[in-house]
């Protein structure tokens, strides 16, 4: 039966001021039925503070067969990373 | 006037009970249920009303004195001291009649736990307070099953309306006052359940609308659990629960 029922990501905001993360996925036939079954599998030991769920066919993938073309020409502009600056103690979260 | 600590305790009891059996029940489908996600939120349930029991018996042999704590009462009682409602030991069934018992139930105990949240006994209100907010989630999560089960296929449909047909007749159950509940109602303690009904009947009319079913028709209503008078049910239960604790005295992990 639960192969009748469609996938759906999972994303969870950890605490207020953090974006929400992908942590899986859950079968469900509903959304209300997702975002319950998404509680009830990802967050029985206080993991968030918000949910989102959303059908796994609506997501666009790359094509990993363009990984190259998409991804290897950042691989030598090293310039781009923050790593040249200092940041300061009592910024979080970066 | 306040209460006797032995008519606090058997309802302190009363309370443990409905939730403690409604727990076992629920516990029996982890690895049965019809969906691994579906496993884990009636366990999730399962956990919520086996944690409420241990507060609600935990009170109750507090009061009783006689050095028993929650384990003592859940594992070494038999079954005529058990005051659970009929409802709650009801056999699973398949999964729509153990989600007819699930609404039926916690849409009653959301009702119930808030008004005890307001109870004077501060004991009682402190987990009233805490297992409201677990019950309010039962009861969504159970009305929208009876509500996809029910406005769902022509076989889940008539699955529905025949588990709520089979729990129908331990409805009424949840909301007679008998002489030990009349006078700690009087005094401020207990929740007076007649005045449950109508706010019950609402909520449930309105779930049945929205899932298109029928109400189920009147039964005649089937009483005697809280006096310990069960189906024969709850002995297999128990024999299932027990036997660890009984055949281990005092073990621990």
């Amino acid at each position: 039966m639960s192969k009748e029922w469609p996938l759906w990501e999972v994303f969870i905001r950890a605490r207020n001021g953090l974006s929400h993360k992908h942590v899986g996925s859950v079968h469900a036939a509903d959304s209300r039925m997702a975002l319950e079954n998404a509680r009830d599998t990802y967050t029985r030991r206080l993991e968030g503070v918000s949910l989102w769920v959303v059908p796994s066919s609506q997501i666009v993938a790359s094509d990993p067969g363009e990984a190259a073309a998409l991804f290897e020409p950042a691989e030598d502009k090293i310039y781009r990373h923050p790593t040249f600056y200092t940041v300061p103690d009592h910024i979080k979260h970066i | 006037m306040t209460p006797s600590s032995g008519a606090l305790s058997d309802y302190a009891a009363r309370l443990g009970d409905d939730s403690l059996i409604l727990g076992q029940r629920l516990s029996e489908w982890c690895g049965h249920a019809p969906a691994l996600e579906v496993d884990l939120s009636v366990a999730n349930l399962a956990l919520d009303l086996i944690g409420q029991a241990q507060h609600f018996l935990g009170y109750a042999a507090e009061l009783r004195g006689q050095g028993e704590d929650a384990d003592g009462l859940a594992f070494h009682r038999d079954v005529l001291e058990f005051k659970n409602c009929l409802l709650v030991e009801q056999p699973n069934g398949d999964y729509a009649r153990t989600i007819a018992r699930q609404f039926l139930f916690s849409t009653y105990q959301e009702l119930y736990l808030d008004r005890l949240s307001r109870s004077v006994d501060p004991t009682l209100a402190g987990i009233a307070q805490k297992a409201v907010k677990e019950v309010a989630y039962h009861a969504t999560f159970a009305r929208e099953w009876v509500v996809r089960l029910g406005d769902g296929t022509d076989e889940s449909r008539r699955r529905m309306a025949e588990g709520l047909d089979w729990m129908w007749r331990f409805v009424d159950e949840l909301f007679v006052v008998d002489a030990l509940e009349e006078g700690l109602v009087a005094n401020g303690v207990a929740v007076d359940r007649a005045r449950l009904r109508q706010p019950w009947d609402a909520s449930v009319s309105a779930a049945f609308a929205q899932a298109t079913l029928d109400p189920p028709k009147p039964h005649r209503a089937v009483l005697g659990g809280r006096t310990g008078r069960h189906s024969e049910h709850l002995g297999h239960l128990l024999a299932e629960m027990q036997s660890v604790p009984r055949a281990h005295p005092g073990a621990s992990w």
